[in-house]
């Protein structure tokens, strides 16, 4: 596996511009000549049809949703940011590149991360062409709010509906092209395998989830948007359906997969209720600005909050970390959460819980101001847990929330699968280590809008590609691998659930590879996955039929996939000797308790060439260069 | 607590269904409706009985996809909640629920609860969005929006397209829905060049595919989980007039394609 | 991508669109569009209902008052003829696109719910072809009875002593007999009924609706429903009762 990152050369303020100068283009009157396809439809998969398909390019679409606008990126709450500097506050690209590149504790590619911060800017642009009703102030323009790891206001938001607003704009900008007969939508259909040709990406084989049909279709390139693999922990914030299947498929086809470990826990979601519990609900990011995070001073005290008083309280973030306080990035307060938590501070009934406290904010403001920001997210907490957070603080408690990692790709959006193209959470690149909040909405639209319309231009115009359709051999093979996968998951008629099994899978990767890694958790984690994978492998049972909706039967392809994906997220966890933004090494802390880069050893992105299942995968290495950025020890203090 | 549920079951939209009775004892008022339905489909597989299929996914009362008659009320008795939002806590133990799919020719049965309600996606299709393609804006800040209007039109915006508006018209009428993403566009001046032509498409399209008429009865509104209000209906009833009645049909030039 | 002038066959179809039979079949025959006929039509036919009723008060007046609007209206001669085919054809829209309404309605709903609770509609709004269909029947007796004197002939033919059609010894008669009587008020039961949904419904339909505005609108339909059910009935009530005396 060659792992070239085609960063163009040149100052890093230049090399967008001269990358776009540079690649090839196609002509226009030849784009409808080429077709592609786009997996997933949320803010990337979306965006990136539309475009395409307002370029020329005839564009076929897949969800395994009833329709493009389910995608998980609606749940988005906070923001997106953008250096527009409307503020006046001092921001700029160079100052958004910095804080990205910084917050995610230096281990994203620099050239990728500029590239973000500029292209930041027209995304909003677009967006407001688009109608999407974001905050304004009374004078008519927009409002912007401030989000953790960043000291300027840069995020954009619609109350805390902002990946909804956006995902509906993007889908609009698709349901257009899908209107006219640009784009071809297919929903209910789910991606399961990647169909290679004389090494180029050639199509995908489907699944159709009512008729149980697995299809064929040929394109000339492949875009997976598929998002990230946070449901690996059983319990997260994403949708239930979130899962890891097009990007492992890809992987197990060539695809490197770079930083499986990299996780994001989320600080502020509502604490678990009891085992019946299906999902975590994040509550915004936002809120840390209103909100004063505590925990009592006294281990195992069960007072009710109103009766701690004020000097019994411990603000342990404005503590810790004066100058960012309560907007500490995600990474250091779910872990200054988890600790305190562990030192047997934690409040609620479980004990694994913070308070979240607005009485200051509600005092200063008025209930009325704190009620037009977060309204919709007070109204959901009281929903979930009965409780009133205008009276009395909520409770919170971290979860798993993004995935910094995904499948590898060069400055041009490609993975190591020539025509696999990968764009937003499900590739790895502009995060590093720890993704700073209101950026992945940034990250999908950009790649999707503004970064894969040009440079899947470069690939078609500078690869000659033959004819090929889906009466081709490769096709035929793959299809039948993926109904003889089908047919094992149905005959097995064993004992359990696929669920049951994804449960226990996300026990052993939470406590062993969640928050805080060990090299005795991370080996104890790889002795146990292969184990219920066998286990999966003859004790499922999956009812109904297979020619039908049969939605245990699409969890059980996607368990099954899990299932081989955590051992290569705890492999990459263990073999990572240092710690790094939402990758905490207990072997590897400043004596204060703070992550410990090694920037001798691991400054690099460790990518992942599969190389069957059970059995070892290579580690390639991409070294990351700083040019621009000093690399520091990450200080919020 | 202890639920008796009656459920509707229907293998697909071919065969006839049937309401189809359960009993839960071990209901825990913190769990959510759907994760009420996961214990007992949990249960029915390890039975090795088929489980009840129904549409969800963020179970966090965004994505739209969860789509419960429950009780004759859509998403269930909760004021401005999705059915995944829905907590058992609101039900009196003992109660006897009724489970049913949303009912309306536009969204035919799929299997169990899950039904079809593409004809959502070909309405949007028809207009749904402002034509700009991608590169065309100029600045975001170069066209001041009052306050008020991008609230009103964030308001709109709203609409998370889960259907409960036609589940709940007793003409499975889906005006509140096409009327909500007309008046998104209608409030904001990106929205002024199509907003006609916009109106009139998508009503047309909505009545082609088989949605009933609104009749002003308001039981969308008091059923839509976003609290949508009606407002937008009379606003889209306006808009239709004039772009039948004053605004004449223009060949114009095509412009290719987008 | 270059612009192209449309072609023939995209100018020919904007042309049919364009042209009256065209566009306005396609309005009345939208979803909206209905609203709008339902709801014009429907304001002129609370107008006539108002108007009527205010007329036949008079009978409160005495026979002399009533009798001489009666002869009045007849002497408008062509300008009534103009009038009742103004209503006939608001009647017929009301009725027809009602009609086809409620069908398309009951067709956009094939399976009905094992269970559908009410959130905020009520039984007049539920009704409305149900009372509408009642009141047309009535409507169609009311005719027969006082317009046309089909039921009872000899009543119809009676004249006053100015040599007048005796419009009030026809009504008192009538309404001397208890069944016609209860039929009258039943009716009128029926017709408030429908209004108070429809004339407030109609502001909606129209679209009117406001914040400003829809307290008052919401009124204005159970206020004309009370007031024409009331108005009307006074009349029967007050034959039988005996505050108002045959001639």
């Amino acid at each position: 596996m060659k792992l070239d990152a085609k960063i163009p050369s040149g100052p890093i303020a230049e090399k967008w511009d001269r990358h776009r100068f540079e690649v090839k283009l196609v002509n226009p009157a030849n784009k409808r000549k080429f077709s592609v396809i786009v997996v997933g439809t949320g803010l990337a998969g979306a965006s990136a049809a539309a475009t395409l398909a307002e370029l020329g390019y005839k564009v076929d679409a897949f969800c395994f949703h009833d329709s493009p606008r389910r995608a998980h990126s609606i749940a988005a709450q906070g923001g997106i940011n953008a250096a527009k500097n409307y503020q006046n506050d001092g921001d700029s690209v160079y100052r958004l590149f910095y804080d990205t590149v910084k917050g995610g504790d230096f281990r994203a590619r620099e050239a990728n991360v500029h590239r973000l911060a500029e292209v930041s800017r027209n995304i909003i642009d677009q967006c407001v062409a688009q109608g999407v009703p974001f905050a304004r102030e009374y004078g008519g323009y927009l409002a912007n709010r401030s989000f953790g790891g960043a000291q300027v206001s840069r995020t954009f938001y619609a109350a805390g509906q902002t990946g909804q607003q956006l995902l509906l704009g993007a889908y609009g900008a698709l349901s257009r092209q899908i209107g006219s007969g640009n784009v071809k939508m297919h929903t209910y259909t789910e991606m399961l395998d990647v169909v290679v040709i004389d090494g180029k990406a050639r199509g995908i084989v489907t699944r159709n989830l009512r008729s149980g049909a697995i299809e064929s279709w040929a394109a000339d390139a492949v875009l997976l948007c598929t998002g990230g693999y946070s449901n690996v922990f059983y319990l997260s914030t994403n949708a239930k359906g979130s899962n890891v299947t097009a990007t492992w498929r890809a992987h197990k086809r060539g695809a490197g997969f770079a930083n499986p470990c990299y996780t994001q826990i989320h600080p502020t979601c509502i604490p678990q209720s009891g085992d019946h519990q299906s999902k975590l609900t994040l509550m915004s990011e936002s809120l840390r600005n209103d909100g004063r995070v505590w925990v009592p001073k006294q281990k195992g005290d069960k007072r009710a909050s109103q009766d701690i008083p004020e000097s019994e309280r411990d603000y342990y973030l404005e503590r810790k970390y004066p100058s960012f306080g309560n907007l500490s990035p995600r990474d250091i307060a779910s872990r200054a959460a988890k600790e305190v938590c562990d030192e047997g501070r934690g409040v609620g009934p479980t004990g694994l819980g913070v308070y979240l406290d607005f009485a200051d904010a509600i005092k200063r403001v008025g209930e009325s101001t704190v009620a037009e920001r977060y309204g919709n997210l007070f109204d959901m907490y009281e929903r979930i847990t009965g409780e009133n957070p205008y009276k009395q603080p909520m409770r919170i408690f971290p979860a798993p929330h993004y995935t910094m990692g995904g499948l590898w790709v060069d400055y041009n959006l490609m993975s190591t699968i020539p025509g696999l193209h990968v764009l937003g959470e499900a590739n790895f690149s502009d995060h590093g280590a720890n993704r700073l909040g209101a950026s992945a909405l940034m990250q999908g639209l950009a790649d999707g809008y503004f970064v894969i319309p040009i440079t899947l231009g470069h690939y078609l115009a500078s690869n000659p590609l033959e004819k090929v359709d889906t009466s081709h051999e490769s096709f035929k093979a793959v299809e039948n691998e993926v109904r003889e996968k089908t047919k094992k998951l149905m005959s097995m008629k064993g004992k359990r659930t696929p669920d049951s099994f994804h449960r226990e899978l996300g026990r052993i990767m939470w406590d062993n590879c969640g928050m805080a890694r060990s090299t005795e958790s991370l080996k104890k984690a790889l002795q146990r996955i292969p184990a219920l994978r066998a286990e999966f492998w003859e004790n499922l049972n999956v009812p109904g039929a297979d020619g039908d909706t049969n939605q245990v039967l699409e969890n059980a392809g996607r368990v099954a996939d899990f299932l081989e994906f955590a051992e290569l997220m705890c492999m990459d966890a263990l073999t990572r000797e240092e710690s790094c933004g939402g990758h905490f090494r207990v072997e590897h802390q400043t004596p204060d308790g703070e992550a410990k880069r090694n920037d001798e050893d691991f400054c690099h992105s460790s990518v992942w060439e599969h190389q069957g299942v059970g059995k070892p995968a290579t580690l390639h290495k991409e070294a990351l260069v700083f040019e621009n950025v000093k690399l520091t020890q990450r200080s919020y203090k | 607590m202890n639920i008796t549920l009656h459920v509707w079951r229907q293998k697909s939209a071919r065969e006839p269904g049937k309401l189809v009775t359960y009993k839960r004892g071990d209901v825990s008022p913190d769990m959510s409706f759907l994760e009420m339905i996961d214990v007992l489909n949990e249960e029915l597989a390890a039975k090795g009985e088929e489980p009840i299929a129904f549409a969800h996914d963020c179970r966090e009362g965004i994505c739209g996809s969860c789509s419960m008659m429950i009780d004759g009320m859509p998403h269930g008795p909760q004021d401005l909640t999705t059915t995944c939002q829905l907590h058992m806590r609101t039900f009196k133990d003992g109660a006897e629920i009724t489970v049913e799919p949303w009912r309306a020719a536009a969204f035919p049965v799929v299997k169990d609860l899950i039904v079809d309600r593409e004809a959502f996606d070909r309405i949007i299709q028809q207009g749904g969005f402002v034509s700009v393609n991608t590169g065309n804006a100029q600045d975001a800040n170069a066209i001041p929006i009052s306050k008020e209007a991008a609230d009103k039109a964030f308001e709109a915006a709203a609409c998370i397209g889960c259907g409960a508006c036609v589940a709940a018209c007793p003409n499975a009428s889906a005006m509140l829905f096409v009327s909500a993403k007309v008046a998104q566009m209608a409030e904001l001046p990106q929205g002024q060049p199509e907003r006609y032509r916009r109106a009139k498409k998508m009503v047309d399209q909505h009545d082609a595919e088989g949605f009933g008429a609104c009749r002003n009865h308001y039981e969308c509104e008091a059923a839509c989980p976003k609290g949508i209000s009606v407002r937008y209906i009379a606003q889209l009833n306006r808009d239709y007039l004039k772009a039948s009645v004053a605004v004449a049909e223009h060949a114009g030039r095509s412009s290719g394609p987008g | 991508m270059a612009s192209t002038v449309a072609n023939d066959a995209n100018l020919a179809k904007v042309a049919k669109q364009n042209h009256a039979m065209g566009w306005v079949r396609g309005f009345v025959t939208s979803s909206i569009g209905a609203k709008y006929v339902m709801a014009a039509s429907g304001l002129a036919l609370v107008g006539f209902v108002l108007v009527h009723m205010v007329g036949n008060l008079q009978v409160f007046l005495g026979w002399e008052k009533l009798n001489a609007y009666a002869a009045f209206l007849k002497s408008t001669g062509s300008l009534l003829w103009v009038a009742r085919i103004g209503l006939l054809v608001a009647v017929l829209a009301h009725i027809v696109s009602g009609l086809r309404l409620a069908y398309l309605n009951k067709q956009a709903r094939p399976v009905r719910y094992r269970k559908q609770t009410s959130m905020h509609t009520n039984v007049f709004a539920r009704t409305m072809a149900v009372s509408g269909l009642i009141v047309v029947a009535f409507i169609v007796y009311h005719l027969l009875h006082f317009t046309l004197g089909v039921t009872n002939p000899a009543d119809y033919a009676l004249e006053d002593p100015l040599g007048r059609h005796d419009v009030y010894s026809m009504v008192v008669r009538g309404f001397q007999q208890p069944l016609v009587s209860a039929s009258y008020i039943v009716a009128m039961a029926l017709v408030g009924m429908h209004l108070s949904h429809g004339a407030t419904s109609m502001f909606q339909s129209l679209g009117l609706n406001h914040p400003k505005y829809n307290s008052l609108f919401s009124k204005v339909g159970p206020a004309i429903g009370v007031l024409v059910f009331l108005g009307n009935i006074s009349m029967p009530v007050a034959v039988l009762l005996g505050f108002i005396q045959p001639r």
